[in-house]
C-alpha cells in the first residue's frame, strides 16, 4: 500500500496495467545515468562515447530479455509509437493493406483504421482465432501487414502468437507480422511467445520503468519506412537524441522484470484468483462471468469482470473517494469513459460492458492490497445497484 | 448565498467562467464541493461546450481551486434524449430548443440520478436564474442580471430537484461573476461565453446537420391565397417570420413566412405574407403544465424564446391569450409563464396556428 496525503485514505492502486509504479533498480538507475551522461551520444568525444556505451549496453540488456540481438532494438517514446513506427512504417514503404483484430490498443487500431484497413472479430472467449485471421487474410487483397497484440490491455486475455503467425505465413506469406507486446512482458516470456513475431512493440513503463521509454524490435530483414527522420540515429530508423538514462532505466525494469517473472507471475496469479473469488462471494451473481470462466488464457496480472446493472464510471467514482484506483475499459482525452471496444469485438452487449471493472495488479501489490479491495468494493457495488446502477 | 456547512456539493463545470465562479462561491461558502463536466457529443463541435478544450478548462479550473473534477459520458443518452428528438421534430416540422432537452433529461435527471447514487444530496450550476422560497414550494426566478438570464430554457426542472439546487451566480450579474473570476485569477475569466447549439458546427450549420441524418424535404411556397410563388428545398430550414432565402421575385412588398405546414405524408407547404400577418391574438398551447396553483385567466408574463421579450398576456381554453397583438410562435416552441416576481409559474408548447 501507497500511504498519500495525511488526511486520505491509504492507497490501494489496482490500475498496475494502466502504468505502474518505477522500481527502485530503475529509478537508481535513471538516476545515476542522468547525472554521468550529459553528453549527446552521437558525438565524438570521449563525453559522448560513454554516453553510446551506456545506451548500447542498455539495448543488449533489453535483448538479452527477449532473446532478440542488439541490432533489432529500436529505441522509441514508447508503445504508441512503436505502433505506429510498425504500421504506417511499413505501408509506406510497401504500400498494401493492414489488417489487425479489434480488439487492438487505439495505438493500433488508428493507424489500421486510418489507412482503411481490415480488422478481425474477437473470438467470445476474448482471443483472435488463426481460422478467423485466416479468413480475413484470404478475402483480403496485398496485406503487408498483420498486427495482433500479445496480451489484451481490457481483459488480460492471451492470444497464441505462435499460431497466428502460421496463419499469416500461410495465407499473407509476403506480410509482415506485427505485434503490441506492451501488456505481455511483465507476465510472459517473450523469447517464447513472440519468437517469430518480426516487429514487437514494448515500453518501459508497464514494466516499472519511466513512462517515455520503449522500442519496436525488428527483426532481421524487415524493412520500413521511418516516421521520424533527422539525423540518422537508431541506424536510420528513428530520428532525435537517444535518451540515455531512460533507456539505462529501460533496461533495468526489463531486467527486474524478467528476473522476477516466475515468483511474481505465482505471487499475482494467487491474489487476483483470491479477489475474484472474494469478489464472487460477497456479490454472488452480480457478477457476471469473466474472460477466465471463459477458459481463456489470461495473464496473472489483471482481474477484468463485468457487474450486472451498474454504470462503471459510477463505481470507479466511488472506488476513488474511498481509495481504491482501478479503471474500466480505455478512457478517451477528456477523461470520460468511453464504451469499450474491445468487449464490443467479443460480441457483448452495450449494457452489459458498461458494468466493466480492469482491477490490474503489479509488482508492488500485496495481500493487504486485495484485503481493502475486498471491503471497499463490495459495497460500493451493492450502493449503486439499489441507486438504479449510478 | 446557501448557508456555510459541509454538505458536499456536485457543481456542473461547463468550462465556462459561470460554473467556474459558482463552484469558488460554494467553495467560500464552506461547502465541500466536487467538479464535474459532463461529457455529451462525441461528435465535432465549435460552439458548445462539449469540446475536450472546454473539459481542460473546467479541470484545470478545479486544480486551481483545488477540488476534485471528474468527466461522465452521458453521451449516449444525449443522442437518444436530445439529439434524435432534436432531429425528430425537424423532420415534423417543429422548432425544438435542444437546450431546454438538454436541461430537462441530461443536466436536471440523468445528472441528478448520478448524484444520489454517489450520495450527492446537493447539485449546483453556473446559470443565471436564482432558486426561491415561496410558500408553495421552491421556484425558479429570473436571473438578476436580466440580460443573461436563463430561467426560460431551465423552467422544465422539477420541484425536487429545485429543492435541492444551488444557481449561485443567479444574484449576481455577469460582471460582477467575471469580476469574481479575474480576482481568483481563473483562466475562464475572460472566456467567451458558448452559443448556439453545442452539436452543430458554425463551419457546416444546421443543413448540413440535418441532411446527414434525414432527407429535407422541398416545400412549396405559397400566398395566403393559395397562389404558388415558387419553392424552397428543405422546409425542415424554413421559421415561422423568415424573410430571406425563399426563392421569391422582388419588387413587391416585403413578404414573411406565417405558416409552415410540414405535417409527414404530404407535400410541405409554406405560407407567405405581410408583416401584418405574423401578429395574432392567441398562441394555441399543444400541452402547458403549471408549476404550482393553475392560474388560467391570471395576468401573466409570457416568454417564447432564449432571448425573446416577454409579453402580457392570459392562459385562456388551451391557449396564450395577448393583451395585445403578439408575434406568431412555431410549433413546437416553448412558451413560459412569469408572474409579477419574474418566478416561473408554468410552461409549455406552442401548437400551430393555421392561416
Amino acid at each position: 500500500m501507497v500511504m498519500t496525503g495525511s488526511d486520505e485514505a491509504p492507497e490501494i492502486y489496482l490500475d498496475h496495467a494502466a502504468s505502474t509504479p518505477l522500481r527502485r533498480a530503475a529509478r537508481a538507475a535513471w538516476l545515476d545515468a542522468s547525472e554521468r551522461y550529459h553528453a549527446n551520444p552521437t558525438g565524438s568525444h570521449r563525453a559522448a562515447r560513454a554516453a553510446r556505451r551506456a545506451l548500447d549496453d542498455a539495448r543488449d540488456e533489453i535483448a538479452a530479455t527477449l532473446g532478440r540481438s542488439p541490432a533489432e532494438v529500436v529505441f522509441t517514446s514508447g508503445g504508441s509509437e512503436a505502433d505506429n513506427m510498425a504500421i504506417r512504417g511499413v505501408l509506406h514503404d510497401r504500400g498494401g493493406a493492414a489488417v489487425c483484430s479489434a480488439g487492438e490498443h487505439h495505438a493500433v487500431l488508428e493507424p489500421v483504421e486510418h489507412a482503411g484497413g481490415v480488422t478481425v472479430g474477437l473470438e467470445a472467449d476474448g482471443t483472435v482465432s488463426p481460422e478467423g485471421l485466416a479468413e480475413v487474410l484470404r478475402a483480403t487483397e496485398s496485406v503487408s501487414v498483420v498486427s495482433i497484440m500479445a496480451v489484451n490491455n481490457e481483459t488480460g486475455v492471451i492470444n497464441d502468437i505462435p499460431a497466428l503467425v502460421d496463419a499469416t505465413r500461410a495465407y499473407a506469406p509476403d506480410a509482415v507480422f506485427h505485434t503490441d507486446a506492451v501488456q505481455a512482458m511483465s507476465w510472459l516470456d517473450l523469447r517464447v511467445h513472440v519468437a517469430d513475431a518480426d516487429l514487437v512493440s514494448i515500453t518501459g513503463h508497464k514494466l516499472g520503468g519511466p513512462v517515455g521509454t520503449g522500442a519496436l524490435l525488428m527483426s532481421d530483414g524487415v524493412v520500413l519506412d521511418p516516421l521520424i527522420l533527422g539525423g540518422g540515429q537508431e541506424r536510420g530508423r528513428r530520428a532525435g537524441t537517444p535518451d540515455v538514462a531512460g533507456a539505462v532505466a529501460f533496461a533495468a525494469a526489463a531486467t527486474g522484470a524478467d528476473t522476477e517473472r516466475s515468483e511474481v507471475v505465482d505471487r499475482l496469479g494467487a491474489l487476483r484468483d483470491r479477489l475474484l473469488v472474494g469478489l464472487r462471494s460477497q456479490l454472488g451473481d452480480l457478477v457476471l462471468p469473466t474472460v477466465l470462466d471463459g477458459g481463456a488464457p489470461v495473464v496473472a496480472g489483471i482481474a477484468h469482470i463485468m457487474l450486472r446493472d451498474l454504470e462503471a464510471e459510477a463505481l470507479l467514482f466511488l472506488l476513488d473517494a474511498a481509495g481504491l484506483r482501478a479503471s474500466a475499459a480505455s478512457s478517451c482525452s477528456s477523461g470520460a469513459q468511453d464504451p469499450s471496444h474491445v468487449l464490443a469485438a467479443m460480441g457483448i452487449d452495450r449494457t452489459v460492458a458498461q458494468g466493466s471493472l480492469r482491477l490490474s495488479l503489479g509488482h508492488t501489490s500485496t495481500d493487504a492490497d486485495v484485503d481493502a479491495a475486498l471491503a471497499i468494493i463490495p459495497p460500493a457495488v451493492e450502493r449503486l445497484v439499489t441507486h438504479g446502477g449510478g | 448565498m446557501p448557508a456555510p456547512s459541509r454538505e458536499p456539493v456536485l457543481v456542473m463545470m461547463s468550462g465556462g467562467v459561470d460554473s467556474s465562479v459558482a463552484a469558488a462561491l460554494l467553495l467560500g461558502a464552506g461547502h465541500e464541493v466536487v467538479g464535474v463536466t459532463m461529457k455529451l457529443w462525441g461528435g465535432p463541435s465549435d460552439t458548445g461546450c462539449c469540446a475536450v478544450s472546454d473539459v481542460d478548462d473546467a479541470r484545470r479550473v478545479a486544480d486551481r481551486l483545488g477540488i476534485e473534477h471528474h468527466v461522465f459520458n452521458f453521451g449516449e443518452d444525449f443522442e437518444r434524449d436530445v439529439v434524435g428528438p432534436y432531429v425528430g421534430d425537424h423532420a415534423a416540422g417543429r422548432t425544438p430548443n435542444p437546450c431546454i432537452e438538454c436541461n430537462r433529461y441530461l443536466k436536471f435527471d440523468r445528472l441528478v440520478r448520478r448524484a444520489d447514487a454517489l450520495g450527492f444530496d446537493r447539485i449546483a450550476t453556473g446559470h443565471h436564474a436564482r432558486v426561491i422560497d415561496t410558500p408553495g414550494g421552491p421556484r425558479l426566478a429570473r436571473g438578476i442580471d436580466g440580460a443573461k438570464d436563463q430561467s426560460y430554457v431551465l423552467h422544465v426542472i422539477d420541484e425536487s430537484v429545485l429543492r435541492r439546487l444551488f444557481l449561485p451566480v443567479g444574484a449576481m450579474t455577469k460582471a460582477d461573476v467575471r469580476a469574481i473570476a479575474t480576482d481568483l485569477d481563473l483562466r475562464t475569466a475572460t472566456k467567451p461565453e458558448s452559443q448556439d447549439v453545442c452539436f452543430i458546427t458554425n463551419e457546416h450549420g444546421r443543413k448540413s446537420f440535418l441532411g446527414d441524418r434525414i432527407p429535407l424535404r422541398s416545400a412549396r411556397v405559397q400566398d395566403s391565397e393559395g397562389k404558388e410563388l415558387g419553392s424552397v428545398s428543405s422546409v425542415e430550414l424554413v421559421t415561422i417570420g423568415q424573410r430571406k432565402g425563399l426563392g421569391l421575385a422582388g419588387g413587391s412588398d416585403p413578404r414573411y413566412v406565417v405558416d409552415v405546414d410540414a405535417a409527414p405524408g404530404r407535400q410541405p407547404v409554406v405560407t407567405v405574407g405581410e408583416k401584418a400577418d405574423l401578429a395574432v391574438d392567441l398562441t394555441p398551447l399543444e400541452s402547458w403544465r403549471w408549476v404550482g396553483e393553475a392560474l388560467d385567466d391570471t395576468d401573466l408574463s409570457f416568454q417564447c424564446s432564449a432571448h425573446g421579450s416577454p409579453a402580457p398576456g392570459r392562459v385562456v381554453h388551451g391557449g396564450v391569450e395577448w393583451a395585445a397583438p403578439h408575434r406568431k410562435i412555431a410549433l413546437g416552441q416553448s412558451v413560459v409563464a412569469y408572474d409579477a416576481h419574474g418566478c416561473v409559474v408554468g410552461g409549455g408548447i406552442a401548437d400551430r396556428l393555421p392561416i
